[in-house]
């Protein structure tokens, strides 16, 4: 579904002098339909600059990125046109990160919503699904109607999580969605994504918690150390 | 005797009133000279070639002031010849101090008939009205324009108004008119109402009340415009369509008198002046059209005889 | 997927112009000032595509040439050079009956046909509420003289649809008689937008919209437009210096310098992964 090859991401700092700073020293790695693949390595490696690599939200320096899409068959995600990856972004491709970074000034069952909303369901439906999966991921009904800035770390986690699996992706990346959540909610979390990668998911994810990359991934890649030349 | 012409020159004279016939000769037929009339009817060819369109011409000095019907003036002058028989009217009135001394120098300098008969003349000179009675294809009715600018009340710069209308964009108008209707719950505009001409151009039917409007469009006379001061000449050609703007629910209407008739001639449709009597401060109505007040007024005495 | 607005080597140049104009700026002479002639260079060929239900960004210092290319794009002044397509198909068919040839350069149409373009198929919203609005006119008014352009003869149905955008854009419809030089500088751009919104455009362009408003209003404003781009679906160019404003609204980004395109790519990249060195410059210089 999802083949990494020689993949290497740099960033040349301008602002610096030309000074180049290595994000990750390249990679190859695939990863099959349907299954869960784990990026482990200290911190400092560069495991969610390949995530966002794969999301565009990096610039790959060198390597390509091989997708089998649903909308346009097997691409290069490094070149695919901008409205295209925006297109992947929006119907099949999910990233979740330890960061909650939704609009301001939105009530939290809208954030939610969203795509359910942005994928043709009626609003108020959407917001049923979205109530009953915030509901799930223990996030007070009395909480719905608020704006997401206010909460906590934990819940703005649960909150991202939730957004990303209303309508469950063809491809998830996942960068430590769980770092700062309690034992109870965690099993929740890992619940949800049990379910979602039976339904089908492939998921490329970051977790801190061996316990969790045992029980969910297939394949565990280790990140290799960066080339410390420039 | 002044001092520097050859004595000679100025033969005394009794009074000074029999030296006006020979200095006539001086000027050409109809005051102009043939120059400036070919102009002037050039540019009305092109007026009525484009209906409703400003054209520029070079407004020549009159013997009377800028605002008193230098324009029309010119126009009548640039017209007229032998055959013709001029009237020339003021809001209406054949009598009033403008019309007649714009009528005495026309025939001064032309020797045409004059005539307060509507339906007799074939030159009207006409300020802010148009005859009650209906105009034939043989009429000319020349109207003395103050601002030919309809935009002009929208929009102070030349240089926009001139864009606006060659891209017909007439949107600023129709805003002037919405505002008013919003403010006032019906369009106040008065005299000056603004007219599309043949579906294009924009057009200031000069101040004539909204009670002639409907007279403009598909007329057999052939309607012109001059503004002297502001030099432009434009034209509404006979049968052509002139279409006040209105909205499908605020329809244009003409003045409204009430029921009111004329104090003198009785008529009831025609449009009314008001009159206070300065001693009973009592308020009477009549016609703004002498000549036509003064033709039924005849005509109701003939009848009663 | 087609775009529905293709800019092609859009260029403003200002003064005489020479032959060694392009060499000698642009942002690698880091002028927009031709040295030998003198003439300023506003934008230099200038190509960008948007997309149906898109909101691309366009992001630089003052003087970069950002505003002069929506300006140019809402016909505000006549391009030096460039070629502009609407592909309206490609896009929502909005309530006029005004057809537009993909194949057609808007440019080289009469000024009429532009206005026509303008009027029924663009809307824009300006930094100044004053170039966007009549400030003496009632905020209807200002409204309805978009509809009268477009047609519309009817002073009720107007007034209602005014009001149902005054209410959209969150303006109390009671003042709706009022004049917008009235108004607080945020329900100004309230306006501004409404009479933007009125017919339905295919293309919005802001340019500058928050520039200079209080930072709560500005939030406002912003989360207004958001709101109704979602909910309305049209393809949107912002024009800001805002970061901010541009993480907030768009998809995709261009970042202009000297009347130049130096890097465009999506919003999120061009804020994290910064390639340009200027790019770079003022993605640190966020406060």
């Amino acid at each position: 579904m999802l083949t990494v090859e020689n993949l290497e991401k740099r960033f040349v700092s301008h602002v610096l002098d030309g000074k180049q700073i290595v994000g990750f020293s390249p990679i190859s790695f695939t990863v099959p339909n349907g299954t869960a693949m784990g990026l482990s390595g200290p911190s400092g490696y560069g495991k969610s600059s390949v995530l966002k690599c794969i999301y565009r939200t990096y610039l790959a320096s060198s390597g390509r990125i091989t997708y089998d899409s649903e909308a346009f068959g097997r691409i290069h995600l490094t070149e695919l046109p901008e409205n295209q990856i925006l297109a992947l972004r929006r119907r099949e491709m999910g990233y979740v990160t330890q960061f909650l970074s939704v609009l301001p000034r939105v009530p939290v069952l809208d954030v939610v919503a969203e795509p359910l909303v942005h994928a043709g369901v009626d609003r108020s439906e959407a917001r049923r699904a979205a109530g009953a999966l915030l509901q799930r991921l223990r996030i007070d009904a009395r909480l719905h109607d608020t704006y997401p800035a206010t909460f906590s770390g934990g819940e703005k986690q649960r909150v991202n999580l939730a957004r990303a699996v209303i309508r469950p992706p063809r491809l998830l990346l996942l960068d430590e969605p769980t770092a700062s959540l309690d034992a109870a909610a965690m099993r929740v979390v890992l619940e949800l994504l049990v379910e979602m990668k039976q339904k089908g998911t492939t998921m490329i994810a970051i977790f801190h918690d061996r316990s969790i990359m045992d029980r969910l991934m297939d394949d565990i890649y280790n990140m290799p150390e960066k080339e410390t030349h420039s | 005797m002044t001092p520097g012409l050859p004595s000679e020159a100025t033969p005394p004279v009794a009074d000074w009133r029999d030296a006006m016939p020979s200095n006539r000769h001086r000027y050409s037929y109809a005051f102009l000279d043939e120059g400036a009339k070919r102009e002037i009817r050039r540019k009305m060819l092109k007026a009525v070639a484009i209906p409703g369109c400003q054209v520029g011409f070079g407004s020549r000095e009159m013997p009377i002031a800028r605002g008193w019907g230098t324009g029309g003036l010119q126009l009548t002058l640039a017209l007229i010849g032998p055959d013709d028989v001029l009237k020339v009217i003021d809001q209406g009135a054949d009598d009033s101090v403008n019309a007649v001394n714009i009528k005495k120098f026309v025939q001064r300098v032309t020797d045409v008939p004059l005539t307060t008969d509507t339906a007799a003349a074939t030159l009207i000179q006409t300020r802010h009205r148009i005859p009650e009675s209906p105009l034939g294809p043989h009429q000319l009715l020349v109207f003395q324009v103050p601002i030919p600018e309809p935009l002009r009340l929208v929009e102070p710069s030349e240089r926009k108004t001139r864009r606006m209308h060659a891209e017909a964009d007439y949107s600023r108008m129709w805003l002037y008119l919405y505002e008013d209707i919003v403010k006032f719950n019906e369009i106040t505009v008065g005299a000056r109402y603004p007219v599309i001409v043949n579906r294009r151009y924009l057009m200031d039917p000069s101040p004539i009340p909204r009670w002639d409007v409907p007279k403009l469009n598909r007329g057999e006379a052939l309607f012109l415009f001059c503004a002297g001061r502001e030099k432009r000449i434009y034209a509404v050609p006979p049968h052509t369509e002139v279409t006040p703007l209105s909205f499908e629910d605020f329809a244009f209407r003409v003045e409204d008198f009430h029921g009111r008739r004329c104090e003198r001639c009785g008529a009831g449709h025609s449009f009314l002046d008001e009159v206070v009597d300065d001693e009973s401060g009592r308020r009477t109505y009549s016609c703004s059209d002498t000549a036509f007040c003064d033709q039924r007024s005849r005509q109701n005495r003939q009848g009663s005889r | 997927m087609k775009p529905i607005l293709r800019v092609r080597e859009l260029t403003k140049r200002y003064g005489p112009g020479c032959p060694d104009c392009f060499d000698l700026t642009g942002a690698g002479q880091g002028t927009n000032q031709c040295p030998r002639c003198k003439s300023i260079l506003a934008c230099r060929q200038v190509s960008f595509d948007l997309f149906p239900n898109e909101v691309l960004g366009v992001v630089g210092e003052s003087g970069s040439g950002k505003s002069t290319v929506v300006r140019l794009l809402h016909f505000d002044f006549e391009p030096t050079a460039g070629r502009f397509y609407l592909d309206l198909k490609a896009g929502q068919q909005s309530g006029s009956a005004l057809a537009i040839d993909p194949d057609q350069d808007l440019f080289a149409l009469s000024a009429f046909h532009r206005r026509r373009i303008r009027n029924e198929r663009m809307g824009i919203v300006y930094q100044n509420a004053r170039m966007g609005l009549h400030l003496k006119v009632s905020a209807g008014g200002n409204i309805a003289e978009r509809l009268l352009m477009a047609g519309w003869r009817h002073v009720g149905r107007m007034q209602s649809r005014a009001a149902q955008l005054l209410e959209q854009t969150e303006v109390p419809v009671r003042r709706m008689n009022e004049p917008p030089r009235n108004f607080s500088g945020g329900m100004q751009q309230r306006v501004q937008i409404a009479k933007a919104l009125s017919t339905q455009p295919a293309v919005l362009l802001l340019d500058e919209v928050t520039t200079g408003l209080d930072v709560s209003v500005q939030a406002r404003v912003l989360d207004l437009i958001r709101s109704l781009q979602q909910e309305l679906g049209v393809a949107t160019i912002v024009v800001s210096h805002d970061l901010g404003v541009i993480r907030l609204l768009t998809s995709r980004t261009i970042v202009m310098r000297h009347g130049c395109i130096v890097e465009a790519g999506l919003s999120d990249q061009i804020l994290e992964d910064p390639q340009h060195p200027y790019t770079q410059l003022l993605v640190n210089s966020v406060l």
